[in-house]
């Protein structure tokens, strides 16, 4: 049974400034971008009556900002739109990888980066690759702009470091990753419009045979996006070879902690990351 | 809160788009918003607010269908017709993006798009036959 729609309400803004007092007069009232995961909540009775507050014709939330030091992407920012921006293409391609592996075209044209990030899913396809970039997020309310940096912004299941009132404004991506190599790996059940079992999303500069530094992060195999740090920590400054990979692979089971669910079982979840661990090491040594 | 979906079908009687899911997965109600593939299902009303909207109906011109419809007849790429008027907006959006484009160019443009009774393989075809009469870019 479909749940009436007319139990939400959705306030219009024009500005930034407009969403931000909307949010601030009505602290139950939550942020809507495409819809993508909104509609189908509200479609199957799963939210509460409310209020919410849109944010689709914010100009402010739509670029892309190209400094020296960083490109950043408002949080409106659809998976169409990484896809075209050449910037990311060049300098952050696990972005475009994971848009152009989310949902159809249709969710790619209204599905935003913020709302992926705030829906908060666990098995959501750009947070692994934004913590391998090593995100920050700028948050913004009438009090005012924080930033935080991504890989400590989900603190749980569904739980993030996100005050009412406050709004995920722009994504900003650190540039300088010259001779970085780039892995990115949805492993779902079909190659498009599946949800992920495992998403595995990473990057290591190598030198002289030497991985010098990298990032592992994965989606799908815990409460939240995990940034695998005991992982990294057994390849960073060695040469990959057969011992290094075992090592990094037993590193990884530490440190995940994958379930069984409807789309999959802990132990399938923890031998795909593992093989595709093992991948990405064999890729960054050759 | 409004659905973009009932209001073309309940409001204004346009019935050529479906609801087949009603959650984004299916593509059955798929119009073009400003030329791009929308589930218009998942689209609130308000969205559409000044947009410019090609549903199935406005897609054939007069007596004339469009190519794309046209092939999906000549290949068999309809049987019930339930998932047709949003795989041809599909179709069609692709041709736009990409006029030639290639079977995985096909195969990703149509992913949102369901259908429980061609197989797909004769709606692969229909899209690569609408291709060969498509009038060439300048
Ligand atoms: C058919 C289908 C397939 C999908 N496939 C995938 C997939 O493969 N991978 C994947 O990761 N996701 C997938 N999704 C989920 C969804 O499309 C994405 O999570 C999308 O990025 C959500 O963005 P939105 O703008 O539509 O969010 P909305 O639905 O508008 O909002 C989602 C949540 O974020 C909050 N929010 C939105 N913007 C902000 C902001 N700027 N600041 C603070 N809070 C905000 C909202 O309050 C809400 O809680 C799919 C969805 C559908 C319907
Ligand atoms: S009815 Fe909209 S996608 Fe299925
Ligand atoms: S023709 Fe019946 S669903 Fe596609």
């Amino acid at each position: 049974m479909r749940t009436p729609l007319h139990r939400y309400e959705l306030t219009a803004c024009d500005s930034l400034q407009d969403a931000l007092a909307a949010l601030a007069a009505d602290p139950s009232a939550r942020p809507f971008a495409g819809g993508t995961d909104l509609m189908v909540l509200m479609d199957a009775g799963h939210l509460p009556p409310g209020r919410y507050i849109d944010l689709w014709k914010v100009r402010e939330l739509r670029d892309i900002d190209v400094t020296a030091e960083a490109v950043t992407l408002g949080a409106l920012t659809t998976y169409t739109e990484v896809l075209k921006a050449e910037i990311l293409r060049r300098e952050f391609p696990m972005l475009g990888i994971a848009a152009a592996e989310t949902g159809g075209i249709a969710t790619q044209n209204r599905g935003t980066i913020g709302g992926n990030i705030a829906n908060a899913s666990p098995a959501a396809d750009t947070p692994p690759a934004l913590v391998a970039y090593d995100a920050e997020l700028e948050l913004v309310s009438s009090r005012g702009v924080r930033r935080v940096a991504y890989e400590k912004f989900h603190t749980g299941y569904k739980k993030m470091d996100l005050a009412p009132g406050e709004l995920i404004a722009r994504v900003r991506l650190p540039r300088g990753r010259k001779g970085w190599r780039d892995y990115y790996r949805k492993v779902g059940t079909r190659k498009a419009q599946a949800i992920s079992k495992v998403c595995f999303a990473a990057a290591a500069d190598v030198a002289d045979g030497r991985v010098r530094d990298l990032r592992v992060a994965l989606g799908s195999v815990a409460p939240t996006v995990v940034r695998c740090t005991a992982t990294e920590t057994t390849v960073r400054g060695h040469a990959v070879d057969d011992a290094v990979v075992v090592k990094a692979q037993r590193a990884l089971a530490s440190e995940i902690e994958p379930i069984d669910d409807i789309r999959s079982t802990a132990a399938y979840r923890l031998r795909v990351a593992q093989n595709v661990l093992r991948e990405f090491l064999t890729r960054i040594r050759a | 809160m409004a659905r973009l979906l009932d209001a073309l079908r309940l409001q204004i009687g346009l019935t050529g788009t479906k609801e087949g899911c009603g959650e984004g997965e299916c593509g059955a109600c798929s119009v073009l918003l400003n030329g791009e593939l929308v589930n218009s299902c998942l689209t609130p009303l308000a969205h559409a607010d000044g947009t410019d909207i090609v549903t199935i109906e406005g897609v054939a011109s007069d007596e004339q269908l469009h190519v794309v419809q046209q092939a999906f007849i000549q290949c068999g790429g309809a049987q019930c017709g339930i998932c047709t008027p949003g795989m041809v907006l599909a179709a069609m959006s692709l041709l736009a993006r990409t006029p030639q484009p290639t079977e995985a160019d096909i195969r990703a443009g149509l992913a949102g798009n369901l259908c429980r009774c061609t197989g797909y393989m004769r709606i692969f075809e229909s899209v690569l036959e609408a291709c060969r009469h498509l009038p060439p870019k300048l």
